[in-house]
């Protein structure tokens, strides 16, 4: 694993892997809506609204998975100083911040239909606004200093602070909701999910995921170039 | 311990020196709760039942204006330099000017709390449960802000920056530092918000510093 970890190897391993992942995106994607739009049956409570679901519950599994992955990057970056990791979180954010956006618009416009309004400080809601606001709160102290290095070290012990908190802030936010929230609105009866439902909805998951790696492979060539840009430029300006 | 105490002291004397800060952040404090009533009107029942959570919200307001000021001063004379040259532990270096900052800022605040709660008509027997929370909750404030600080020290925007970073961590406070209010206006247990509000202080207590000193590290590199 650690062979990985240089990122002149990375980079080549991820301009292989690149088309194989984005094939796999599109094949998996056009499955996914095949089976969510078309191939499986209305919810007898939701009618069609249901087929929100496929691209919101995915985006929201992506959401907490991408924290997870820029916590993870940011703690090699520190730990070990394993200069890939401070690259993948840096790519790894923005996605992240744009899963739990998607996860927070789609499960507005589902739940105008469904709970007869835009927006409800339902404790999973509420949740996932606070990771969006810590997501936002990364991506600003990553690009706040001159000295992208700078940056990328403080966002790593930003990213750090913010998954020791996740489970904190998750689990005050249950208990807030109950204190204040008698479970009127906001309870969807959750029966066992049925398979003509639960398969749509993993393929979409699948496919969200595959499109968050092939990103994330683009993205660490991305930041690789930039940096050797960078560097290739100040050797420039320091030879006159 | 005497090198704790030491710059304690020191920040203390520069913080009743210049005097104006402490007050400025009360002002801050009683003018933004005033501002409620032109808001929501002058009925005292509704006053009175969000009297408990507007003090909690002007207060960690009040709170994040002064976080700027914790560590920016230092770090522009360089003093942070030698401080951190200093053969203590940086995070023993956080925990002290923390503690300056929480008695310059938060004390006075929790002083002034009943008067801004009266003011809005707050039930009297939520009054010193309030107090409670607030001496239990505003150390973690501190705490988790000087993270935020320490993060921020020399980035563009500094001031902007630091109630983005620290304002989504403080949630957890806030959610039960009112329950305990609204748990003495209803009657119910006020121990179990204030004993979760002391874990969460147990917690930050030894973690936050440990986390700004990094900060810290990363700033003065």
């Amino acid at each position: 694993m650690h062979r990985f970890a240089n990122p002149a190897r990375f980079a080549r391993f991820a301009a292989a892997a690149t088309p194989w992942s984005a094939a796999l995106t599109a094949l998996l994607f056009a499955a996914g809506l095949m089976l969510a739009l078309f191939a499986s049956p209305p919810d007898y409570q939701q009618g069609e609204t249901v087929r929100i679901m496929y691209i919101h519950v995915p985006s929201a599994w992506m959401a907490m998975f991408a924290y997870v992955v820029v916590a993870a990057g940011s703690a090699s970056a520190l730990v070990w100083r394993h200069a890939l990791g401070d690259v993948i979180a840096r790519a790894a954010s923005p996605v992240g911040a744009a899963f739990t956006l998607l996860a927070l618009v789609t499960g507005s416009l589902w739940g105008k239909p469904m709970w007869g309004t835009w927006w409800v400080w339902d404790a999973r809601l509420t949740s996932v606004l606070v990771l969006f606001f810590l997501y936002l709160g990364h991506l600003a102290l990553l690009n706040a200093f001159d000295d992208p290095a700078r940056g990328g070290r403080a966002a790593a012990i930003l990213a750090l602070a913010g998954i020791v908190n996740l489970p904190i802030i998750k689990f005050s936010v249950d208990w807030w909701n109950t204190l204040h929230q008698p479970a009127s609105i906001s309870r969807l009866a959750r029966p066992a999910i049925d398979p003509a439902i639960l398969t749509p909805l993993l393929v979409m998951a699948a496919a969200c995921f595959a499109y968050f790696v092939t990103l994330l492979l683009v993205r660490v060539r991305a930041e690789l170039a930039a940096a050797k840009l960078r560097s290739a430029r100040s050797a420039l300006l320091a030879h006159g | 311990m005497s090198a704790f105490l030491a710059l304690l002291q020191r920040d203390l004397r520069l913080a009743l020196r210049q005097g104006a800060d402490a007050m400025l952040v009360i002002l801050f404090f009683v003018l933004a709760a005033v501002l409620y009533p032109f808001a929501v009107g002058p009925e005292p029942g509704l006053l009175g039942r969000i009297a408990g959570g507007v003090v909690w919200v002007t207060a960690l307001l009040a709170a994040l204006l002064s976080l700027e000021r914790l560590f920016l001063a230092d770090y522009q004379d360089g003093a942070l330099d030698l401080l951190a040259l200093a053969p203590q532990p940086v995070a023993l270096m956080v925990l002290a000017k923390v503690a300056a900052h929480w008695l310059t800022t938060a004390v006075p605040l929790i002083a002034a709390a009943p008067l801004v709660a009266l003011m809005l008509g707050a039930p009297s027997e939520t009054i010193l449960p309030l107090m409670a929370a607030l001496a239990l909750g505003t150390p973690s404030l501190s705490l988790i802000g000087a993270i935020g600080a320490a993060l921020a020290l020399g980035a563009r925007r500094g001031g902007v920056l630091i109630p983005l970073l620290v304002l989504p961590l403080y949630i957890p406070v806030l959610i039960f530092g009112a329950a305990a209010v609204e748990a003495a206006a209803s009657g119910a247990a006020i121990y179990p918000p204030l004993a979760i509000l002391g874990a969460l202080l147990l917690a930050a207590l030894p973690l936050a510093p440990l986390a700004a000193a990094a900060g810290l590290r990363n700033a003065l590199r």
